[in-house]
């Protein structure tokens, strides 16, 4: 068969050269609808990308200034909504920081048995919203279902599912339900079949290993000066986690490791987060078995924590002690303090400026998220489209806590 | 533990240290805006900081406290070796924020960049030397910066026009630099260049195009996308 453009000139088919522009989000089902990407396409390949964020900001850092420190809990949960918990637990730290207290003891574990179930939580939804835009549907089924368990828990727990606004300055809102421990026990049991499971079904699908292998790679230096922190950043081999390298509260009592990559590729960020769920639950075991029945929750100072409701309604000191922490919040001394935690996606900081009154003058957020997200672009320059997918879903971006 | 890198840091741009304290366990340096960009390059490089890691980048307005210069901006960085921290603030702007100017960071670590967009964005403070400085949080028609504290927090913005695309009947709702096309276009970015191209704020100059009809915001750029 003769050929069918014999006759064409070659110069004469007029091929588009020029680079085409690509608009990726923000309504994009693989963008959380919160992020666009505009591309700038070779035919396939990725010349340029432009990452913008900003379609869920806020304005959480202005409406800090206007309410009391109290009030700043429940924006602090819609940081990131995957892992409220963390959140909460990170802002407490920082005002009690200020404030120069310590919670009991009972607290500080409870605050880590809490914060690393809302991080396992955190981890599966990730890595099962990136199997799933990779087509594999089944596997985040399997951690929706295991993340409904850890839900309940909160719920008996907090009263809530999801925004639990539980933390507080000096403590949590609420002591442990009786059954708290046995729950955690049974239903850590289940979550971890049911990851293995889901596991199951995808680590040894070629599709998926092969868009995820060697596919967005960072070095360790890059990560490093592009603020990286996390799991991103303990996948190109930097064994830097703040629970190891700073310890808060109790996290120096319990035996756990530090899960590092080598190449830093959606790989190796994938399978970070699957060895952290489990050092997790370690941590977890270890926190039930540690964490003392009896004790206070709260710290005992009258100017800090509110006084029982019961009190509240009998005595004239308790009245008045209530209405001046509800009307005027907790005076927290003049200063400034940077206080960081280790969150789901990485070092989550607050730098926390107090002029003494009851509000705060300024509370900035150190989003982990923002910082990574910067690095997207790095990742995905060179690559072709179908990788952005995967690149960005390993990132696990956050849009309440990366625009603020 | 990190006493002796402000030590270090003292010793090394005398004069230009202002303060230092360590509030709360948290090292500060408040320098003299002039040496910024040296002091970071020198606690990333000088191997007895190896201040590797960049944290945070952030400002704030302390016009409520009346102080002059009015914004702090502040930096947060850490060693990943040596495992400490340091926190490096610098004075800038006039009470009315006219002259808040900063030698950039993003040389020294690429991940200041969107950390000073979005610091420019909020606060308004311009850090010289930045390769992309433009909002990143807010649109760009946005008026004015919100995280000062002369911004009121309820203000409402101004309703902004569709943002023209030359040369297309349409009316996209994005750039003339950005996202695709309606029908083959060639992007000819030299000729968007700010000056010689159309400016977004442009509401003529386009009068026979579009018949003389008033354009811009409200009831004009509907009827035209209708």
């Amino acid at each position: 068969m003769e050929p069918l453009d014999r006759d064409l000139d070659e110069a004469s088919l007029d091929l588009p050269s020029e680079p085409m522009l690509l608009n990726m989000g923000p309504s994009h089902p693989a963008m959380h609808g919160t992020v666009r990407i505009v591309l700038e396409l070779s035919g396939e390949t990725i010349n340029k990308a432009d990452v913008q964020i900003g379609y869920l900001h806020r304005g959480f850092e202005k409406m800090c200034e206007r309410g009391t420190w109290t009030q700043v809990f429940p924006y602090v949960d819609r940081l990131n909504y995957v892992s409220p918990m963390l959140n909460n637990v990170g802002f407490a730290l920082a005002v009690e920081k200020m404030l120069g207290v310590t919670v009991p003891e009972r607290c500080q574990y409870y605050r880590v048995i809490l914060g690393e179930l809302a991080r396992i939580c955190d981890h599966m939804i990730c890595s099962g919203a990136m199997a799933m835009e990779l087509g594999a549907f089944t596997p985040f089924l399997y951690l929706c279902r295991a993340r409904e368990i850890f839900w309940e828990i909160f719920e008996e727990e907090t009263g809530a599912r999801l925004t639990h606004s539980f933390g507080r300055v000096g403590g949590m809102a609420r002591p442990p339900t009786p059954d708290f421990k046995a729950m955690v026990r049974v239903g850590l049991a289940r979550v971890l079949t049911l990851i293995s499971d889901a596991e199951k079904l995808i680590l040894k699908n070629r599709i998926f290993l092969d868009r995820l292998d060697g596919i967005g790679r960072m070095s360790q230096e890059d990560a490093l000066a592009l603020g990286w922190t996390g799991v991103v950043l303990r996948a190109t081999g930097v064994p830097y986690d703040v629970r190891r390298a700073n310890p808060y509260m109790v996290y120096d009592r319990f035996e756990f490791d530090v899960p590092v990559g080598t190449r830093g590729d959606n790989y190796d960020r994938f399978m970070c987060r699957q060895e952290e769920i489990r050092q997790a639950a370690r941590i977890i075991e270890q926190a039930l078995d540690q964490m003392p029945d009896e004790g206070p929750i709260n710290i005992d100072d009258p100017r800090i924590v509110l006084p029982p409701k019961e009190e509240v309604y009998t005595t004239i000191e308790a009245t008045i002690q209530h209405f001046k922490i509800v009307m005027e919040g907790i005076k927290v001394p003049a200063g400034e303090c940077y206080s960081y935690t280790e969150a789901g996606n990485g070092e989550l900081g607050f730098y926390l400026v107090s002029d003494g009154s009851g509000t705060p003058y300024r509370v900035r957020i150190r989003p982990p998220c923002f910082a990574t997200t910067q690095g997207l672009s790095q990742l995905i320059t060179g690559l072709m489209i179908p990788d952005v997918v995967p690149t960005f879903g390993s990132l696990n971006m956050i849009g309440g806590e990366c625009d603020h | 533990m990190s006493k002796k890198v402000l030590e270090i840091l003292t010793a090394q741009f005398p004069g230009a240290v202002l303060e230092t304290h360590s509030q709360f366990g948290d090292d500060t340096a408040v320098l003299d805006p002039a040496v910024w960009r040296d002091a970071a390059l020198f606690l990333r490089n000088d191997p007895r900081t190896r201040m590797n890691m960049f944290v945070d980048l952030t400002a704030v307005d302390y016009l409520w406290r009346g102080d002059v210069p009015r914004f702090e901006v502040v930096c947060h960085l850490r060693s990943l070796e040596k495992n400490h921290r340091i926190r490096i603030k610098a004075r800038v702007g006039d009470e009315e924020g006219n002259g808040a100017e900063i030698d950039s960071v993003v040389s020294v670590w690429k991940g200041a960049d969107w950390f000073e967009r979005e610091c420019y964005d909020l606060l308004g403070i311009v850090f010289r030397g930045h390769p992309d400085l433009r909002r990143i949080l807010m649109y760009p028609e946005f008026v004015g910066h919100p995280l000062r504290k002369d911004y009121p927090a309820d203000r409402i913005q101004p309703l902004i026009p569709f943002r023209e695309v030359p040369n297309i009947g349409k009316l996209p709702p994005f750039g003339p630099d950005e996202g695709m096309a309606f029908g083959r276009q060639t992007h000819d970015f030299a000729r968007l260049d700010p000056g010689t191209g159309p400016s977004l704020e442009s509401t003529g100059g386009d009068e026979a195009a579009n018949n003389g009809k008033p354009q811009g915001i409200g009831v004009g750029a509907l009827q035209e996308r209708s």
